[in-house]
């Protein structure tokens, strides 16, 4: 077996050493969660209608971003990795610019664009009387602006990498580009897609610093797991261990599960 | 060009040089000051974030009085900087918002003696500049279609609002319950709600974009504000000093410029 070959002995210490020394270092403050985990009063605090409701949002809301995120990611990827048109270079910079802005930053844009009296913001409440800080769909917004760069990396990264050649093929066999990308490229990417929405719904169920700027903090509307977190920490350790420990629990749970069906080539 | 840098570096170390000999007399003509840094040393403040504006002024005029002093502030919320503070944070002084959160520390044994109120502080009404929706009294802000930001309960300003509201006896939905004071002053000047309830001091602060409208009902929820000296201050004497430099003419002088009330 290849197993026996590549066994522990040919494993360079230059490489297991710093590869312990991360794994360490990501898992030890997960550790530090579990061991200050109040277990005896668990049950309890569980059971607040608080914590249902916030986990339901976030799992609800980071389901639609990615689904939104996947809607207009997957097209903005496949042009960027597939066409060549001048500042094709600056707009990918542009689009990745919301994993190097702080999200509070992000938060406050979004603001001056879709708030009240932004730039779209003013005319949506003009005509149509919509606004969307302080609401479910502003929560679903902040979380597809931070997690799509995920999303459009991962897919562009998985076009770049896909054989042209099948492509082409189809091109020459009179397909037109529209059924070239949906019955040749889609297929041919589709790990690249589940990888990314993966990335992109763990990143927009994360979310804090942009949804509690855009969207504000109210428990049932806007109040997702990690702004509940960060309030109950205000006045009780304890009880921001156990959100966190369930927000935690959740999303291993499903990344798992989804990693197992969709990733594994 | 180069030759130019060299002499200037010279003279500058010159000047600092004697500086410090100075500096090191006077350490030395005053025995209450530690001699190691010439002066009262590093003092770390965590401070509530409605202290920012008036604090930042304190540390400047202490400085100016104590040469050889630095103030560092950590400002954030009041119950942030508690759980900071009982989880270890190096800090010589922590001024809180709100007595609850002074309690969690000095329950926790984290404070050196008893905690002094230096100030108290009284909530407003606060409307962007020119009242657009015409509000006058806490009652108006429960006009259906009006978008009010309240502080999320958990800290001392939205704690303060509630008590407020109860005392009135008005239900009040707000569209959001912000994490702290800064973020609901925050929405009324971006525009995003019509009103908001915060400390009279954060309106004095922002008069440029804001009005503040005082409200009879806050008589029912003042904040004090405490401070104390920290058990674990690496630097005693220098937090001693700070602490009785904000309760001196001076310190409440500032205070009170930026709209809070003496105890």
């Amino acid at each position: 077996m290849a197993a026996d070959r590549h066994g522990r002995a040919r494993i360079p210490l230059a490489l297991l050493i710093p590869a312990i020394a991360g794994m360490a270092f990501l898992v030890l403050p997960l550790a530090g969660l579990l061991i200050r985990t109040p277990w005896a009063t668990l049950p309890r605090r569980l059971a607040e209608p608080g914590v249902l409701a916030a986990l339901g949002l976030s799992l609800q809301t980071a389901t639609i971003a990615t689904l939104l995120c996947m809607l207009f990611g997957v097209p903005l990827a496949w042009l960027l990795a597939r066409t060549n048109f001048p500042g094709r270079r600056l707009v990918r910079a542009l689009v990745t610019v919301p994993l190097v802005l702080p999200p509070v930053v992000g938060g406050v844009a979004l603001l001056l664009v879709f708030g009240r009296r932004g730039l779209i913001g003013s005319w949506l409440d003009d005509t149509f009387g919509i606004t969307l800080p302080f609401t479910t769909a502003g929560v679903v917004l902040a979380e597809a602006f931070v997690a799509m760069p995920f999303l459009v990396i991962a897919v562009e990264g998985a076009l770049r990498g896909a054989d042209s050649r099948y492509e082409e093929a189809a091109a020459t066999l009179g397909a037109t580009r529209w059924s070239t990308f949906t019955r040749v490229t889609l297929p041919l990417v589709a790990p690249g897609i589940g990888a990314g929405a993966v990335l992109c719904w763990a990143r927009a169920l994360g979310e804090f610093g942009a949804t509690i700027t855009f969207a504000g903090n109210f428990p049932g509307r806007t109040q997702t797991m990690p702004l509940a977190v960060y309030l109950a920490l205000e006045t009780d350790l304890q009880a921001a261990i156990v959100l966190s420990l369930v927000l935690l629990t959740v999303s291993v749970a499903i990344l798992a599960a989804l990693r197992d069906k969709w990733i594994t080539p | 060009m180069r030759k130019g840098t060299a002499l200037k570096l010279n003279r500058f170390l010159a000047t600092a040089v004697a500086a410090g000999t100075l500096l090191a007399g006077c350490a030395t003509s005053t025995p209450a000051t530690p001699p190691r840094s010439g002066g009262l040393g590093e003092v770390t403040v965590f401070a509530a974030a409605s202290l920012t504006d008036a604090f930042k002024q304190i540390g400047k005029d202490f400085e100016a009085a104590n040469p050889g002093s630095e103030v560092t502030f950590n400002f954030a919320g009041s119950s942030a900087l508690a759980t900071q503070i009982n989880q270890g944070a190096p800090a010589d002084v922590f001024a809180s918002a709100a007595l609850a959160n002074m309690k969690t520390v000095t329950d926790a044994g984290n404070a050196d003696g008893s905690a002094v109120t230096f100030v108290k502080n009284q909530l407003v009404i606060v409307v962007p500049k020119g009242n657009p929706k015409g509000i006058k009294a806490l009652a108006d802000l429960t006009k259906p279609g009006l978008k009010v930001a309240l502080c999320a309960e958990q800290v001392p300003c939205g704690a303060a609002a509630k008590k407020a509201l109860a005392a009135a006896n008005f239900s009040l939905t707000p569209v959001t319950l912000e994490q702290d004071v800064k973020q609901a002053l925050a929405k009324v000047k971006l525009g995003e709600v019509d009103a908001a309830l915060v400390y009279r001091t954060d309106a004095k602060g922002s008069a440029a974009d804001v009005e503040g409208l005082e409200f009879p009902e806050s008589s029912q929820a003042i904040n004090e504000y405490p401070i104390v000296v920290l058990k674990a201050s690496p630097n005693k004497t220098g937090a001693q000093a700070f602490l009785a430099y904000v309760l001196s003419e001076q310190g409440i002088k500032v205070l009170t410029g930026a709209g809070f009330q003496k105890p």
